[in-house]
């Protein structure tokens, strides 16, 4: 009986597995195929991977994105976290007149579905495309601003800035560093495994973002990966192999990050959640 | 949650300790949290409020006024409106549940400390999450296309005879929607129990054992009880993000076939950007997913106790 439970766990456990790794092995392996044979359903590897790279990289502005998309992760999550967590930590270590209330208003923020601010957000920018071309409809500073500071992170920072030893505030006072002074050099070093996962979690939600770069960013020179992707899949006569050379290209920066840091990753959940 | 204990004592005897001592505790901590007070207020609430103010309003393009409460009254007798919130309810009712059981079932088994490739299961359950939502959509477009590779499957394993159009069936097309992001979404929520389930003192297990109780008991009486904050938590993300599915949507369905899987937030982007442009009426709908999601999380914090 009990050996049986046991025969059952496992085969459950290996067909969740399948069913959770199959897509990732039929894009992997399509990559190398014809467009023919994978609509065929051929599932063993190809030689036509170098042919589906090149046709990609040539008829498609694959660099043009590739090039946005890093530019707009990059930035975002270095502001993502040196505003987040500036104020987790302000918000955790001074005791601010009102700073629960003001925090537990910020956190209200994460409420807020983006489809309802997505409309007055793109008339703002609307508004300024005029007097400030830079920061105006179709420019990557526009894709950028509204996603770099979320409530979570504050939220994130000022859960992980508990575990921080506040003694070390004051031994840094007294070794006379500034307030900025303790937070750049005593309270970051002490805390890289929090910013670690942070980073992780805000270039993925940055690279793969898609309702507000659709809205904001229209020329095809300020195209992101996941607009490419979605322009590619909606196209009438698929090349199937290089659209699936496409999305394993999107989607090797966060699986290597993810497969390069998972303790960092599920340490940085584990830390946002737990109260 | 744990409060910091102030160790310099009451803020009064602090004052009267060093003025400058006691502003720099205080005040200086506005000027660590100013820009994301600026930012959150610029580009959350202001737009919050605009969208507010744009709901009364209803034109094409820029040229809006102010109508009043018609665009609300214009939701009850849309169509679209109201096959996108049904949808949307679909949606929830049946994925979240779904995917929830399915998460939680998924970490109780790989909580066993004698069980073999935990790491190897756990990291292959959780890999649908580093997908791009974009990425996933369109392999899944085209593994439930009517040449795809699900028909191909099931055609193989003689559970169909002819190939099913997933797509473009009103029903088949929400269960290839729900397949989708419960694909995409549980692995993610079982980290979560997963890290919850290790908190949970093993002698509680061992005394419902000596008492007789089964594995169903267990789960039922122990694990639950015990991760109730979390399957809350987990629980008011998922409904949040599911009233809010949009990528999915566009990119395996395009809401169709008609709309029988339009969802709401697809449904403003069409009103905003695909149709003529009805700025004032889109941000009315808007204000609709704002309301859900408000209402069921309170009711969700209801019926899950006041236990925090």
């Amino acid at each position: 009986m009990r050996k049986l439970k046991r025969i059952g766990v496992y085969t459950f456990l290996s067909i969740a597995a399948l069913v959770s790794i199959f897509p990732f092995l039929w894009m992997l392996v399509s990559m190398t195929n014809k467009s023919v044979d994978v609509t065929q359903g051929r599932l063993l590897p190809g030689g036509h991977l170098f042919e589906n790279v090149r046709v990609l990289f040539e008829s498609v502005s694959m660099v043009t994105a590739l090039v946005n998309s890093t530019i707009i992760a990059v930035i975002t999550t270095f502001l993502t976290l040196l505003i987040g967590s500036l104020a987790g930590y302000g918000f955790e270590i001074y005791r601010t007149p009102g700073r629960d209330r003001i925090f537990n208003i910020l956190l209200l923020s994460m409420m807020i579905p983006f489809a309802a601010i997505m409309v007055p957000l793109y008339r703002m920018f609307g508004g300024v495309s005029a007097s400030i071309p830079f920061l105006g409809i179709d420019t990557l500073a526009a894709a950028i601003l509204p996603t770099v500071i979320t409530a979570f992170f504050i939220f994130f920072f000022r859960q992980n800035t508990k575990m921080f030893a506040k003694e070390l505030v004051e031994a840094g006072r007294i070794d006379g560093l500034s307030e900025l002074g303790i937070f750049f050099r005593i309270y970051l070093p002490t805390m890289k495994t929090a910013y670690a996962a942070a980073a992780i979690i805000a270039f993925m939600n940055s690279w793969n973002n898609y309702l507000w770069p659709l809205v904001v960013l229209q020329s095809p020179e300020n195209q992101t990966i996941p607009l490419l992707i979605s322009n590619l899949g909606a196209g009438y006569s698929p090349d199937y192999g290089v659209i699936m050379t496409a999305i394993v290209i999107a989607t090797l920066p966060t699986a290597l990050v993810f497969f390069i840091m998972q303790r960092h990753f599920v340490a940085g959940m584990m830390g946002s959640v737990k109260g | 949650m744990s409060k910091v204990v102030n160790r310099a004592g009451s803020p009064y005897l602090e004052r009267n300790k060093s003025f400058g001592r006691w502003y720099r505790k205080n005040y200086i901590g506005w000027l660590f949290i100013l820009l994301a007070v600026a930012g959150i207020s610029l580009f959350y609430f202001y737009p919050m409020g605009r969208a507010l103010l744009l709901s009364f309003q209803s034109g094409m393009g820029s040229n809006l006024e102010y109508v009043g409460l018609n665009n609300y009254i214009r939701l009850f007798s849309d169509p679209t409106f109201i096959a996108a919130l049904t949808n949307t309810f679909i949606y929830l009712l049946i994925q979240v549940p779904i995917m929830i059981l399915l998460a939680l079932f998924f970490s109780v088994l790989l909580n066993d400390a004698t069980l073999k490739f935990k790491g190897f299961f756990r990291t292959a359950i959780f890999l649908p999450c580093v997908t791009s939502l974009v990425a996933y959509a369109v392999i899944f477009k085209y593994l439930f296309g009517v040449d795809g590779l699900i028909n191909q499957f099931l055609m193989d394993l003689s559970l169909i005879s002819q190939p099913l159009n997933w797509l473009s069936d009103p029903v088949l097309a929400k269960i290839t929607i729900i397949a989708a992001i419960t694909w995409r979404w549980t692995g993610y929520n079982m980290i979560f129990y997963l890290s919850a389930l290790q908190n949970i003192d093993r002698s509680m297990y061992e005394a419902a054992r000596i008492d007789g109780a089964t594995s169903f008991q267990q789960f039922f009486y122990i694990t639950v009880p015990m991760l109730k904050p979390i399957i809350l938590f987990t629980s008011i993300i998922s409904t949040i993000g599911t009233l809010q599915i949009f990528d999915e949507i566009m990119n395996i369905t395009n809401g169709g076939p008609g709309n029988a899987t339009l969802s709401i937030s697809m449904y403003i982007y069409n009103l905003s950007f695909e149709y003529s442009p009805d700025f004032g009426y889109a941000a009315t709908v808007s204000y609709v997913i704002v309301i859900l999601v408000v209402i069921l999380s309170l009711i969700q914090f209801k019926v899950a106790g006041d236990d925090k």
